[in-house]
């Protein structure tokens, strides 16, 4: 339960800070015009503020998805030096708790699935080698289920995405050692453009 | 294609091919030997014998196997024995009335064993043998089997049940079977499921696959196994007979469908369902495929056990912030905890008696097998490699077979229950895995 939530509260945070800057000068007015009364009251409405906040962050997902309008969902996936072209998200040791870092990168996946209702996705989990086979095959399933959720809070719909967990059955790397089991704790985004 | 596997399907008997393309089953004849024993440790205070070599100049043909040489690998790989080295015996007798017993004393025998292979009509034959105390100069076991020429490895594995019997008064598990998981992960990725004898002899594939296959399980009468096929790409739980190859699906949920355990009576199995939540154990009735679900937890609750007497499940869950050991009644109830030191304890076996439970261990970067003894708490390291798995009770609870890893492959082990006697199965051809021990064969007669 409560990595659920922390998941989710770190999330929020960092749609928060993403949204930040490009909303910036709103807000600054919001300030401004603002007296103190009506800024605690916005304090106190913490989470009600960002779905307010969500209406502006989306018509400016939606004007980049206009910039990109002329480009098919299969085009987008081959561009190169996208986020959309990390399609690998890594955890630490007996964890399923997605970094900062593959948050950011799953934003733009989220966005883009929830954007492009032909796009399936399918989300394998993976294990390092450590430990037993059936408990690694649930933890590349707790794995593949935090990213799904990400997606999901993204906006992604639940009939986009399959998961799957192969624990520590299908590695990356071979070695036996902890620079390949990092690369091989992981979910991996496999994309299907219908 | 594997070539090995090619051949089995010419000289084959039976090859069906199921629900893909991609899938084989193959069910074969033994076929020769890819892992051999390989002793890596002797023990103190084994007991001294001798196994001299069976006689043969009655047959027809030269035997390529040595009897007397599996005898001899058995007992030595239970620990509970220390088989002398032919190249020490002082003459060779085949009958007891030519054994001279004070040649034996003189190097500190205790237990003599010797043995001669007739040939008899219609490509029959008779292997006689016979279990001599040296010291007290009497016979302790006679026994003379018919028996055909191509199952005469299971007659050496006969008549070591028998020795070690006679003189432990422990029933032998050495004419039993073992399966694993055989993976070739270097180039084109292909699973293969196997059974074969307990000295790692006459290997058989029970099913090959391109997509990953895991946890097999016996069933309590040896007919059938269950396991984890990814054919469609995720995984499901298959039960197949294995000398008619029939098998069907029991299990295709969405999310995970893992870790299958036969119950003890054979009519039900349990095991892990996620469905898109986390993973718990659920029981289902094998024919009427009704399931009960077992745990409700957020936690991952997955490698479920049985008691001997059905009556309670042993299983790995980490509600405690790491994976442990539980017990909860088969029936339904709350889980309590029965692992308290080390970080990591997970895919228990429990022995037969139900006194003894393995599990794998893992302290910072090392996973060893460990015994737990429930009632006392005591904890004992059985291994001492880094990245030990899958520990498995032999059916009379002596020994222990599990998983380790050599040179990055795969390698199986058995290790005896005070861990002093610890041998390899090595296998050159591939990465093995996943281990299980079979039940007791249904008895001869």
């Amino acid at each position: 339960m409560n990595k659920i939530l922390g998941v989710t509260i770190v999330s929020l945070l960092l749609l928060t800070a993403c949204a930040q800057p490009k909303d910036a000068g709103v807000e600054n007015q919001t300030d401004k015009n603002g007296t103190d009364g009506q800024s605690t009251a916005v304090d106190a409405n913490q989470t009600d503020g960002q779905g307010s906040a969500t209406p502006i962050a989306d018509s400016d997902t939606q004007a980049s998805a206009m910039e990109n309008s002329s480009l098919t969902a299969q085009q987008l996936l081959e561009q190169a030096d996208t986020p959309l072209a990390s399609r690998i998200i890594y955890f630490s040791y007996d964890s399923a708790k997605v970094t900062d870092e593959s948050m950011v990168l799953l934003e733009a996946h989220g966005n883009f699935i929830s954007e492009n209702g032909n796009v399936a996705v399918r989300l394998e989990g993976h294990a390092d080698e450590r430990g037993s086979r059936e408990y690694n095959i649930a933890l590349g399933d707790r794995r593949a289920q935090s990213v799904r959720r990400i997606l999901l809070f993204q906006g992604a719909s639940s009939d986009q995405i399959e998961t799957v967990s192969y624990g520590e059955e299908q590695p990356l790397e071979m070695g036996h050692n902890e620079s390949s089991w990092d690369k091989n704790r992981r979910v991996e985004l496999i994309y299907q453009v219908k | 294609m594997n070539k090995g596997i090619t051949i089995t399907q010419r000289a084959t008997h039976r090859f069906v091919t199921v629900t893909m393309a991609l899938l084989f089953i193959v069910i074969s004849q033994p076929v020769l030997a890819v892992i051999t024993i390989e002793i890596t440790e002797g023990v103190e205070g084994a007991i001294p014998m001798s196994v001299v070599a069976f006689d043969t100049s009655s047959l027809p043909i030269q035997m390529d196997t040595d009897l007397a040489g599996i005898i001899t690998n058995n007992l030595n790989r239970s620990g509970v024995f220390k088989v002398v080295n032919n190249s020490k015996h002082p003459s060779k007798p085949h009958y007891s009335k030519d054994v001279d017993y004070a040649q034996w004393r003189a190097i500190g025998q205790e237990y003599l064993v010797v043995g001669r292979i007739l040939n008899k009509t219609g490509g029959q034959l008779d292997v006689q043998f016979q279990l001599l105390d040296v010291l007290k100069q009497k016979q302790l076991l006679g026994y003379s089997f018919p028996v055909r020429l191509r199952n005469i490895r299971s007659t050496g594995h006969e008549i070591s049940d028998l020795i070690f019997e006679k003189i432990t008064g422990i029933r032998g598990a050495f004419n039993t079977r073992i399966a694993y998981i055989n993976a070739q992960t270097n180039k084109a990725r292909k699973y293969v499921l196997q059974v074969a004898d307990t000295d790692g002899f006459n290997p058989q594939t029970i099913l090959e696959s391109d997509e990953p296959l895991m946890s097999p399980s016996w069933s309590p009468d040896g007919q059938s196994l269950a396991y984890v096929s990814f054919e469609n790409k995720r995984p499901e739980i298959f039960i197949q007979h294995l000398t008619t190859a029939r098998r069907s699906k029991v299990s295709g949920f969405k999310g995970i469908n893992g870790a299958p355990s036969w119950s003890p009576d054979g009519k039900k199995l349990a095991l892990v369902l996620s469905k898109d939540k986390s993973a718990d154990i659920y029981v289902m009735t094998i024919a009427t495929k009704k399931l009960t679900q077992l745990t409700r937890h957020r936690s991952i609750d997955t490698e479920p056990v049985w008691s001997s007497d059905g009556a309670s499940i042993v299983f790995t869950s980490d509600r405690s912030g790491s994976p442990q050991l539980y017990r909860v009644p088969s029936s339904g109830g709350q889980p309590k905890r029965i692992t308290f030191e080390g970080r990591y304890n997970s895919a228990a076996d429990l022995s037969p008696d139900d006194k003894n439970i393995v599990m794998v261990y893992g302290e910072q970067a090392r996973y060893q097998i460990a015994l737990l003894e429930p009632d006392s708490g005591n904890l004992t390291m059985l291994t001492t490699n880094n990245l030990d798995e899958s520990p498995s009770f032999s059916p009379n609870g002596r020994m222990v077979l599990y998983a380790s890893t050599e040179n990055n492959n795969g390698v199986l082990y058995m290790v005896s229950l005070d861990g002093q006697s610890r041998h390899k199965l090595s296998d050159q051809s591939g990465d093995v895995r996943e281990p299980v021990w079979g039940p007791y064969k249904q008895s001869r007669q």
